[in-house]
């Protein structure tokens, strides 16, 4: 087992209902089982299947079985499939050495389309995310997506950015197998979409001191 | 994760809690396991149903949680190891068969296992329960796991102890170790021969009613208690003597080992972690208090540790250790809701005036007034292409046009959308399964007493099953003046799928008979009505046309229109929607914002800049519906031509 860069490491993986977050988190924790760490995947999520934040914990540590809840003001890396996302769990677990992943297509929520509450500035909130953060990621995921065909597949081109970013103790060989056990049916397309939000963070990567 | 009959024994994997559960049940040589589906404990049943066939076992949706449980008996008592899986508010509706139960036992058959899993702070639930004082009500001897492994081995510990004391035993997990994966190492799988034969002649089935039955279960829970004073499922972890000791049980466990941990208490606070939670293992307890004069309790919902040690330590008299107790009883700790590391870090620093800040107030002030300006509200809402929002819409502009005040009741599942926004609150009651059907029964006989508003009775398909159908009958029966919704989407959608009765399908994937709201009501002699509620008008009228027709007792109409995101796993979207720019008026079209005000589907935005409408591509699903909606007929849907169809049908099925 690699040595983690904390023990235990705590990520937030958060999303709206219907992205599909909980695929990213799964796809890790399952890796990482394999490579034998400890490794404790809570969630809170909506009744409804659809529209609510849906937040997920992963906790990995070579020693012990964490709580299934980071707590608060205490994640070390945060991955965010929508930028509001982003700034939500920033607020409840985010500290100045946080990393943050985060895909920058909005989804308004029902409160902006029928309220008439406004969503932010896309690049004020980017601006504060990086302000709030060690390091940031900011990437296009829904669009990378998009062009393999369905923008479904942003979250497993988000875990391809998560693992490219080298955070944590896993390559492509340790991602390909669980990858493709999760989709029997599309596994290569999936494999393209994952090394995709590799290549993302190769060519987009910004970091900020904060 | 590979389906949980993988030969590995000794092999790690990471199992979902429930999918430890089920795992548990397959290593003790499970036979028979039925199920209602409700979370946080619907995915036990799915798991073994999947291997039901290559494992020899049956696996069933039953109609309700009452069901689930009698068959489950039947089974154990002709000698098959039988489970029943539900939520807090299923073992509500199996009460009534379980204190009696309970008391008879599996007549020396084997054993017989209820699995409830507890929704502390009522996420996903009608209400929050702790399911602990069932066990000590009626007395059944219960075991609460602290970790995933803790769910697979109780599950499977929990057989043999049912057979060894020839009773009813339970399991209860809470939402945080159902609904989250961690390490599990597998054990050997059973071979044990599922053979069901029921003696006529049991040897411990003893006449002499009901007291000697609860005499009997006594005995059996004294036994138990014995069992559990040297179980391994309590553990305790700290200094001989600690300055505080923590009593901690399920996935509070780990938020308490947790919070000891980040504040480097581990010198100076125990934890003692309890799975054999009824009877309470008392020697075992009183030998922990001994160690330290403050003790805290974590556990969810209710004080019930609390409470039972404490009874347990002023039962000791004065020579024995009286400890000053923090809990919920104290402030320490919230009296209800879902507890977290925080919640103990709190009551730890508090108790031990100790200072703790979880980061640089700075920061936290920046954050702050960041998230202020910038985070916006996401509240749940029905998906996009929900036939509810369909047949919410229908009901809302009805309710209008009757004029009449009239209202909606609104039932369990997506159903209770209808008391917000996503079904434009037309709802204005809920309660339990069923309780949209009972309730409207009730109402529809104020008449007399001067209640002149029109009440539309909800209930979801799968409900009607569960619930609905006593009250439809007492409605028929007693000619209340009634109108029963039933919203057919073809799933038990919110818990994730499962088929019902409606269906046809059952759990192990076999086509059962199939059954429909229809037959059922039409078999009462009332007027039944089937719209299809994507056809907005003629729902409407048909409604309306209910609502006037008082003269004739209940009145029921169906709403069918399957589920989107059923429909979406299995296709590609029907339509290409988008909005022609040059017709919607935006502002000043005098709609009001109809489609995103108050239509609000979530593939609907509004576009500040240009002050139109528009459809975000990622979030629409296709349905069309928004067509019919919009009085200008700007949102144009068009026929989806897939050019990578292939490509599409590949992504679905993925």
């Amino acid at each position: 087992m690699k040595p983690l860069i904390k023990d235990p490491l705590s990520l937030i993986i958060i999303g709206v209902a219907g992205q599909g977050n909980v695929v990213i988190s799964s796809l890790i924790c399952n890796a990482l089982v394999r490579e034998g760490y400890l490794v404790t995947f809570g969630q809170s999520y909506p009744p409804q299947q659809r529209g609510g934040s849906v937040i997920n914990y992963v906790r990995i540590s070579r020693e012990f079985q964490a709580s299934p809840i980071v707590p608060q003001g205490r994640a070390d890396v945060i991955v965010a499939m929508e930028p509001v996302e982003a700034l939500r769990m920033l607020n409840q677990y985010g500290n100045p050495d946080v990393i943050t992943i985060v895909n920058v297509r909005p989804l308004q929520a029902i409160d902006v389309t029928g309220l008439g509450v406004k969503y932010p500035s896309l690049d004020k909130l980017i601006e504060d995310i990086k302000e709030l953060s060690a390091q940031t990621w900011v990437v296009n995921a829904t669009e990378a997506a998009q062009k393999l065909g369905n923008a479904i597949m942003a979250n497993v081109v988000l875990a391809g950015t998560l693992v490219g970013a080298g955070i944590l103790p896993l390559d492509r060989n340790s991602m390909e197998p669980v990858i493709r056990e999760r989709f029997p049916k599309a596994g290569d397309l999936n494999m393209k979409a994952f090394d995709q939000g590799v290549k993302l963070i190769k060519r987009k990567s910004t970091s900020s001191a904060s | 994760m590979p389906d949980i009959d993988i030969d590995a024994t000794g092999k790690t994997v990471m199992l979902l809690g429930n999918e430890a559960i089920a795992r548990g049940a397959l290593e003790a040589g499970v036979g028979f396991v039925a199920s209602y589906p409700g979370t946080p404990s619907s995915e036990i049943l799915p798991a073994l149903a999947k291997v039901a066939k290559r494992r020899g076992l049956y696996a069933e949706w039953s109609i309700n949680e009452m069901v689930a449980m009698m068959n489950a008996a039947a089974a154990a008592m002709s000698g098959i190891r039988a489970m029943a899986t539900m939520k807090q508010n299923g073992t509500n509706v199996a009460m009534d068969f379980l204190a009696t139960q309970v008391r008879w036992g599996v007549r020396g058959g084997a054993g017989l296992v209820l699995v409830n899993c507890d929704d502390p702070g009522g996420r996903n639930s009608p209400n929050e329960q702790d399911t602990r004082s069932v066990a000590k009500m009626l007395d059944i001897p219960m075991l609460e796991p602290g970790d995933f492994q803790e769910a697979k081995d109780m599950t499977r510990w929990l057989f043999d102890l049912s057979e060894e004391l020839d009773t009813l035993v339970m399991l209860r997990a809470v939402a945080k170790i159902s609904h989250t994966s961690g390490n599990v190492t597998l054990g050997e799988l059973s071979s044990r021969e599922h053979r069901a034969s029921f003696p006529l002649d049991p040897p411990r089935m003893v006449a002499g009613g009901s007291l000697n039955a609860h005499a009997r279960l006594h005995e059996k829970l004294e036994k138990t208690r014995e069992k559990y004073e040297s179980s391994p499922f309590n553990r305790y972890v700290g200094p001989d003597k600690p300055e505080l000791l923590i009593i901690a049980c399920g996935a509070s466990w780990l938020h308490s080992m947790e919070a000891v941990r980040l504040l480097g208490l581990q010198d100076r606070v125990g934890v003692l972690k309890l799975g054999t939670i009824w009877p309470l293992p008392e020697k075992l307890v009183v030998k922990h208090l001994a160690k330290s004069d403050k003790v805290l309790f974590i556990e969810e919902v209710h004080p019930f540790l609390e409470g039972n040690v404490m009874e347990l330590a002023s039962s000791r008299g004065p020579t024995g250790p009286h400890p000053f107790f923090y809990g919920k009883r104290s402030g320490h700790i919230p009296a209800f809701g879902e507890l977290n590391p925080d919640a103990v870090i709190q009551a730890v620093t508090r108790i031990m005036d100790i200072a703790y800040q979880s980061r640089p107030s700075e920061y936290s002030n920046k954050v702050e007034a960041a998230a202020k300006e910038e985070v916006i509200l996401r509240i749940g809402t029905l998906c996009p292409g929900c036939p509810h929002r369909a047949s919410y819409w229908a009901i809302h502009k009805a309710l209008k046009l009757d004029g009449r005040d009239g209202f909606a009741t609104s039932d369990n599942g997506c159903m209770s959308a209808g008391l917000g926004p996503g079904g434009f609150f037309v709802a204005k009651t809920h309660g339990a399964m069923g309780a949209g059907a009972g309730m409207a029964d009730g109402f529809g006989k104020l008449g007399q007493f001067g209640l002149s508003q029109p009440v539309l009775g909800s209930v979801g398909d799968s409900t009607f099953f569960h619930a609905g159908i006593p009250p439809l009958i007492n409605a028929v029966w007693n000619r209340s003046n009634m109108i029963l919704i039933i919203y057919d989407n073809s799933a038990t959608a919110m818990t994730g799928f499962q088929p019902h009765p409606g269906t046809g399908m059952t759990a192990m994937g076999a086509q059962g008979q199939t059954i429909t709201p229809e037959d059922i009501c039409r078999s009462l002699g009332i007027r039944v009505e089937i719209c299809d509620p994507f056809e907005l008008d003629k729902t409407t009228e048909t409604l309306l046309d209910v609502m006037r027709d008082e003269d004739h007792g209940p009145r029921v109409v169906i709403m069918r229109h399957e589920c989107e995101l059923q429909r979406a796993r299995r296709e590609t979207p029907p339509y290409l929607v988008y909005v022609d720019a040059e017709k919607c008026l935006g502002e000043s079209c005098g709609c009001d914002r109809l489609c995103t005000r108050i239509f609000r589907c979530p593939g609907l935005r509004w576009n500040e800049k240009t002050g139109k409408a528009e459809i975000d591509e990622v979030t629409c699903c296709g349905c069309g519906l928004c067509v019919d909606v919009c009085p200008q007929g700007a949102i144009v849907r068009e026929v989806a031509v897939s050019e990578e169809k292939e490509l599409q049908e590949e992504i679905v099925g993925r």
